[in-house]
Parts: structure tokens; sequence; C-alpha cells
């Protein structure tokens, strides 16, 4: 076990993987020399050259269906989104040409798009967008998104092993405010829940960031039982994680980053509407960022992504119900 | 970088015979033959109401894809366009299958998950397109890339439209390729019109000469030419081979039928389809051959009986089970990869 932030992890997950397989290549803007905007592949282009540590022309679209190409000849591409907005300019490859070959041609995409995702920091509208939805909506793409340095590292293993496109939701805000213990050498983390804290009272189900912003919530609310169920995937969702916490705790809040309209939670709510109805002692409660572009300026960023304080309102208005 | 423009109608020139024995010029043929005959068929099923959705051909732009296609090794790779069926036919797909894909059948390729020429036959090195043009350019950009990095002498193609060469990733897949000196050849099918549109209001500059603007060849051929497409196919994947890069070319061909089925094409020109017709790629190779002794008929005859009997296949299979719409989207188990294809050109028995 090593002590790592979450960056770094995914910077191990990577290294392995180029060291143990020599189809793994890694392709992005700016990913060579210069390391990546977020140093994630530091250094790499030193070990591992240039051919698979690949500077790829600025050109998203491209850097999707050039390694959908490489990996239906047998390679494992692993793409990095400069950040996560950016897979807009890539989409049809990934949603047309990626997500529906298995079903049509019976030919596995064996590609992994890291998306650095989420806001916080002033990004503003075109550098803080969670689009996890998108590709939730679109048969044929898996969608992950760790919390935990120990997940970043296991989930990014799984993720290029699989044979499938997945989408690795990687959070920007968690890079270097996340440590923790991981494992070393390759290992993988399933596509399913994990529960971050256990509860009895009420559940408070998220992913990603919204994870550390759940647990500092709930923490010492009122001397409440919370559990906080984190999804790790979203594509395939746990299901059955889910509606077992929902049965154990019955009551629920959903926390997402994301704008709200069909959103992951969204799609957790309905779940939970249909299969875990008889279980609720109280309505489902959601927390998400309201359908606005994520602004730049602090006061507006803070005032529309979901908080502490926020997340802490709506676990207590719900206590009480 | 040049760009050359190959000569238009080359009826036997020797530039387009060097490389092919008679038996290759026959394999042209009734690989033209199979394409027309199979789509015909198509549809008169289409009309009979067997074949669902619409229903799109090639008619009149069979030499772009028999040439190009014959000149590709077993190993390499293709990515087809739906007005290119004589590519999947000399890779080895069947015509019962082929059929069987256009009724929606079990036994198509994409097992009624998708129709038309939307396919490709993994098993002999094809992935097939999507209805978003081009997007295949980058697929097999893609595949070159690996080939490249692997150091493997292997080559990938694909085929696209003028419509084509307005979008994006048109433009990704060509600067990519020539950034990266791929080895790939593209087959821009300049048939005319994308579906009403005429070229004048597709492009400014005819699109071959982007080719010199990313950094590669490109040639125009006469599309109707099998054997004039094959020959440029041919140089195109010796240049890939030998490290020197992509190639763009230009088959300029025309789209004798509508965009689909249900089009009448009633903004065409009727003398622009008279003046095309009389360059039909099948009747000039037909010509070439009986010149040289080939009994075209008993081809024809040949092909016809082959197409009957498919048809018999094919309407004897079974629809898909409904119960397995959901099943699939998914790989379970390891990827699949893609097979070797049929490579019937003789140049590649030396």
């Amino acid at each position: 076990m090593t002590t790592v932030t979450y960056l770094q992890a995914i910077s191990a997950a990577l290294r392995d993987e180029l060291r143990a397989d020599e189809r793994v290549l890694v392709m992005g803007e700016d990913i060579g020399v210069f390391g990546g905007a977020f140093k994630v592949t530091d250094g790499f282009v030193d070990e591992f050259g240039a051919d698979r540590v690949m500077d790829t022309p600025l050109a998203e679209s491209a850097i999707i269906g050039t390694a959908i190409g490489a990996a239906v000849v047998g390679m494992r591409p692993v793409c990095e989104m400069q950040f996560a907005d950016f897979i807009s300019c890539g989409f049809d490859q990934l949603v047309n040409v990626a997500g529906k070959m298995h079903y049509r041609q019976g030919l596995a995409v064996p590609i992994t798009v890291r998306l650095p995702s989420g806001g916080g920091f002033s990004g503003g509208p075109f550098h803080s967008q969670n689009p996890e939805a998108w590709f939730m909506h679109a048969p044929g793409i898996k969608v992950v998104a760790p919390s935990t340095a120990e997940d970043a590292k296991g989930l990014l293993h799984a993720a290029i092993h699989d044979p499938n496109p997945v989408c690795y939701m990687e959070h920007k805000h968690l890079y270097r405010r996340v440590k923790g213990e991981v494992p070393d050498g390759v290992f993988e983390t399933p596509f399913t829940a994990r529960v971050a804290r256990p509860g009895s009272d009420m559940v408070v189900i998220t992913y990603g960031a919204m994870v550390h912003t759940a647990l500092e919530a709930t923490d010492d609310l009122d001397g409440a039982s919370v559990e906080v169920l984190d999804l790790r995937s979203l594509v395939p969702l746990d299901e059955e994680a889910i509606l077992d916490s929902v049965q154990r705790c019955s009551k629920v809040v959903i926390v997402d980053e994301a704008n709200s309209t069909c959103a992951a939670g969204a799609q957790v709510a309905a779940l939970i509407a249909e299969r875990g109805f008889e279980s609720l002692d109280g309505p489902v409660m959601r927390v998400a960022t309201p359908d606005v572009p994520i602004p730049f300026s602090p006061p507006l960023e803070q005032a529309v992504l979901p908080s502490v304080e926020r997340v802490r309102e709506a676990c207590r208005e719900l206590l009480a119900y | 970088m040049a760009t050359k423009t190959a000569e238009l109608a080359a009826d036997g020139a020797p530039a387009a015979t060097a490389h092919l024995l008679l038996e290759d010029r026959v394999w042209l043929l009734r690989a033209m033959l199979l394409m027309r005959g199979l789509e015909e068929r198509a549809m008169t099923l289409y009309r009979q109401g067997k074949v669902p959705g619409s229903f799109y051909d090639g008619y009149g732009q069979e030499a772009v894809s028999a040439g190009a296609a014959f000149a590709m090794g077993p190993k390499d790779r293709l990515c087809v366009l739906h007005r290119d069926l004589a590519a999947h036919l000399i890779r080895g797909v069947t015509p019962a299958r082929i059929l069987g894909q256009y009724m929606g059948r079990e036994t198509g390729i994409t097992r009624g998950r998708d129709g038309n020429v939307h396919f490709g036959d993994r098993t002999v090195g094809c992935v097939g397109m999507v209805s978003m043009l081009p997007d295949m350019m980058l697929v097999a950009t893609g595949m070159a890339m690996a080939f490249k990095l692997r150091g493997e002498r292997r080559c990938a193609m694909t085929w696209f439209g003028d419509g084509s060469t307005s979008r994006g990733d048109f433009h990704e897949a060509m600067n990519w390729a020539g950034v990266q000196k791929l080895p790939v050849v593209f087959i821009l099918e300049n048939n005319q019109y994308a579906y009403s549109t005429p070229l004048d209001k597709q492009f400014a500059v005819d699109p071959v000469e982007r080719a010199a603007a990313y950094g590669f060849v490109g040639v125009t051929v006469d599309g109707n030419d099998a054997e004039a497409v094959f020959e440029a196919a041919r140089a195109a994947r010796e240049r890939a081979l030998e490290d020197g890069g992509p190639t763009l070319i230009e088959a300029v061909t025309m789209r004798m039928h509508g965009h689909a089925a249900h089009d009448d094409m009633k903004y065409v020109p009727k003398e622009q389809v008279e003046e095309w017709r009389k360059r039909d790629p099948i009747d000039r190779q037909s010509a070439r051959l009986t010149e040289l002794g080939v009994d075209v008929e008993a081809v024809r005859a040949e092909v016809k009986a082959e197409i009957d009997a498919a048809t018999q296949e094919a309407l004897a299979a079974p629809m898909p089970d409904p119960a397995s719409a959901v099943e699939g989207v998914f790989c379970e188990g390891e990827a699949e990869v893609l097979g070797d294809g049929q490579a019937p050109w003789s140049g590649f028995r030396q």
C-alpha cells in the first residue's frame, strides 16, 4: 500500500498499464512533453516514448475516432480529453461509432476516455461540466466516476481491461485534495457501488466529488445515522446496492453535481420510484446544480454547485419529514 | 506535394492493365455484375415489401468499390460506404448474407441490428459505416495508426462521398493522417450529388486539391473505369506500405439512381444522366473483355444463377428473435478482433 493523491493514483494506473501491456497507448492534447494540462502523464514520454504517449492534433473527434480504429485492430487506447467539456466535439464518434459498434457488428471497441470533469474553481462554462449523463443515455458506453484514490486506480485498470468503450469521469477538484492508501500493482475495482459510510436513518446517494460533500454534510447531523452510497459506476448502475440502501434507510437524498434535469440522480430517483416505493418513509429529495451553465465568478458558481450546506439542509428537511 | 490527374476514360491504357491478368479483369467485371445484380434484386424485394425501411444502391458506381477493394491485401482493413457493395463481395461476403442483411434477417451480417449496406463483416476485415458521413475516415486513420505503431506492412482504406468533404471529420482525418504520415488510402467517391445538393453548393475548390494542403498526394481517376481505379488504389497502397503516407483518390463518377428508393431525382438534368449512361462501368469492362475473347454472356449467366440461389437462401432464412433485441449491446467476453479478408488479385499470389 502507498498513500497517494487521486491524481497520482490515475497516473500510477496508466503507468502500470503501459508497462504491463504493449497494446496500451495514451493519446491526447499536450500529454507528451508537457505531461498534460493536469500533469497526469508527467514524465511518461521519457519512459514510454512519443508513440505510446501521443501528442495529438487539437481535434477531439479525431482522438476518439482514431482510437476506435486502433482498438478494433487490437490496441487498447486511453484517450485524454483535456477537459471533459471538450468531449462535445468527439460526441458523434463516441456515441454513434463506438457505442453502437458491438450491437451492430459484434465488434468490441476497447477504448477508455478520460474526462477531467467538474467545477468549483472558476473554470467557467467550458471547463467545469459534468457530462456523464449524456453517455448514460447512449447505449453501449460504460460510465464510471471514482471518488477515492483507491477507486481512481482500480476503476481505471478495470476500464482499460474492459472490452467496451468506458467514459472515466475523473473529478478535477479531487486531483490533489483527496489522498488515500492504494494497493500496489494492477488491481480492478468492480463497476459496482460502495458504501462510503454505513447508516440506518437515511441514505445519501451520490458519486464523484459529491461523495465528499455528502460525507462532510452528514458527518455530524444532529446525531442521525446517515449512510452515504458512492455509486462509482453509472453504467452499469448498481441497482441492487441502491435498493438495498433504500430498504435499510427508508429516506433518500440524491446528490448530483451535474445539471439537474435527466442527471444520473434522476435515473436513481426513477429506479427508487419503480422498485423501492414500498421502502420509502418520505419523498425522494434531490440536490443538484440547477439547469444553468456553470458560471465563472466565485459567488455565482458557489450559488449553483451543491454545497455542504445545501446537502445538510436537504437532509435535515427529510429527517424531519 | 503534387496533385496528379490520372487520364480520364483511359480505356485499356497500359498503365491500368500492367498489373492485371485476364483473370483479374474478369474478376472485376464479375464483382461489378454481382453488385448490380444484387442491388437490382434487392430493389425488387423492396418493392415486394420484403426489404424494410428504405433502400440505397450504387448503380453506375460499381467500378469505384470493385477497383479499389481489388487492390487490397488480406491483412488490410476496410471501412466501406453504402454505395460500395462490390468491396464486400471482393472480401468474401456471400450474396445470401447480403440479401439477408437487406431483409433484416437473422442471417444478415448485422443480424437485423442495422439495415442496408450499413454493415461490415468483421471476419473479413471490414468495419461497417455509420450514417454520419464521413466518420469512418477517422476509424480507418486509427487503424493505419496502429499498423504504423506496430511496424506492420498493412494499410487501411475507406470510401466517402463529395458531401463528406464538407464535414469536420474529413478534415480531421486528412490532417491527422498527413501529420503522422499514415498508411491509409482515402477514396473520395465524387458522384456529383450529396442527396440533392450538387457539387457547386458543396465546395469552392476541387476537394482532391486538399490532399496537397494536408501534405500528401491527391489523384483524380475516372471512377467509371474499374481498372483505372484499381491502378490508382494499387499505387496508393504501395506508397502506403513504403512509408510514403496517405493518398486521396478522387474517383469521379455519377449516382445514376436517387439517393434512396423514394427519391425520383427530379433535381438532376436528364441530359446529365444520359451522358453518364454512355460511360457505364459494366458496359465498358464488358466491351474490353469481349474484345479479348472472354465470353461475357457466360459470366453474366453465372452471376445471375448465383443471385437466384442467394435469393432463395435469404428468403428461407429466419427473422431475428424479438427477445434478442436487447442483447449484445456490450461485449461480455474477450474483445472480438477483425479477421483477414479474401484478396483475389493475382498480384497477391506472387
